[in-house]
């Protein structure tokens, strides 16, 4: 019964090396959907491209609906994997510098990394710039940070528990919301395509 | 002649899917969820560590990754994030996008690019620490278990980008 490794029912080196094999999918994902093309990502806020909103959330609720189902086959137990732990205070404020950041960066993290090794120098740019805020961070962690990032702490939270409903409800409704969205994001970006496109649009492969 | 395939993208359901799948084989074997800024982090904390053991092992920051004498680099993340970067070359490869450049707009100049993106990942590397976690680790994982804090994280990160959009338009249309 998985999760496998925190069970100690496969070995360390074995985890590394599936991690490594889980990395590629996730990187051919990333870069096969258009997450090396800083363009792309920005669509989803002017309404130009909504591929990330698109691949976003098929993974997001492929994700939820498969690990739900694992768990009420009693094949996995949820309860014993990393399940993070909510705070919501410097989530909320680091969510915002992390909006404000896509929008002046065009990247985040995973997508700056795919971007910069496929030789997008914007992306090298952005990586740099990632390193220089964690160690600016890290270097004044104990006087500007400590406090605030252990504010608010709550614990595990699961938000279908909280909102009174069962796991596969919450996923059902969220799951209909996307599906929704798909539609809708599709008419907005036809329209906005139509009447006002951006430069080089033939780049974004739409 | 050889096809271009540099401006064709996979259909972004089937995308989302294998990254979903992924996603569930991460959980399923390893007990972890995706992510992206956590490898950094291990990266940040190892070349600290290598040039200032001493500090990394008192400051409050460094010391739990280094306090086990265990090297911050062997870790899932870290292991994760090397696959990342090979699936990406592999794709970039098939669909012929291996080519050194600058994406962006055609309406901004290629200094105004690069700067934008340091700004944007030095306010990455900041919050994805204070948030514990960027998009694949805080959003995507967290919403897989249903977790609050990815919603949290959800609601913030793109409505944080919706809020700052029209400030920056001229960046991107």
């Amino acid at each position: 019964m998985g999760p496998l490794y925190p069970q100690g029912l496969i070995s360390e080196p074995l985890n590394l090396l599936i991690a490594l094999f889980i990395g590629i999918g996730f990187g051919i994902g990333l870069e096969a959907g258009g997450f090396t093309n800083t363009r792309k990502l920005a669509g989803v806020f002017y309404g130009y491209d909504f591929v990330v909103l698109k691949v976003f959330f098929t993974a997001a609720m492929t994700a939820a609906i498969g690990l739900f189902l694992l768990d009420s086959y009693g094949l996995m137990d949820i309860e014993l994997t990393f399940y993070p732990k909510t705070f919501w205070i410097p989530t909320t404020i680091a969510g915002i510098v992390m909006g404000l950041g896509f929008i002046v960066g065009g990247f985040c993290p995973g997508t700056s990394v795919c971007a910069a090794v496929t030789g997008k120098i914007d992306g090298i740019y952005f990586v740099t710039g990632a390193f220089l805020g964690i160690f600016g961070y890290a270097f004044t962690y104990e006087p500007l940070f400590e406090t605030l990032r252990n504010s608010g702490g709550l614990g595990k939270v699961n938000i279908a528990s909280e909102l009174g409903i069962s796991d596969e409800m919450f996923i059902f409704i969220v799951t209909v919301i996307a599906v929704i969205a798909f539609i809708v994001t599709d008419r907005i970006q036809k329209k906005v395509n139509s009447k006002n496109p951006v430069e080089n649009i033939e780049e974004l492969g739409l | 002649m050889k096809e271009d395939r540099s401006n064709k993208y996979m259909n972004p359901y089937l995308a989302g899917f294998l990254i979903g799948l992924m996603m569930i084989a991460a959980y399923y074997f390893s007990g972890e969820g995706l992510g992206g800024s956590g490898a950094f982090k291990k990266v940040a904390i190892a070349t600290v560590n290598t040039v200032a053991p001493g500090y990394a092992h008192e400051a409050a920051y460094f010391a739990p990754s280094v306090e086990n004498g265990k090297s911050p680099l062997n870790s899932w993340l870290v292991f994760e994030v090397i696959g990342v970067i090979m699936g990406a070359l592999l794709s970039a490869a098939y669909f012929g996008r291996l080519s050194m450049k600058v994406g962006k707009s055609p309406k901004i100049t290629n200094r105004t690019r690069l700067i934008a993106a340091l700004a944007g990942g030095i306010l990455w590397g900041v919050g994805s620490q204070l948030g514990r976690g960027c998009t694949s680790g805080l959003i995507m994982s967290g919403m897989a278990v249903n977790a609050l804090s990815g919603y949290i994280g959800l609601a913030a990160v793109f409505g944080g980008g919706y809020l700052f959009a029209y400030f920056f338009r001229k960046l991107w249309i």
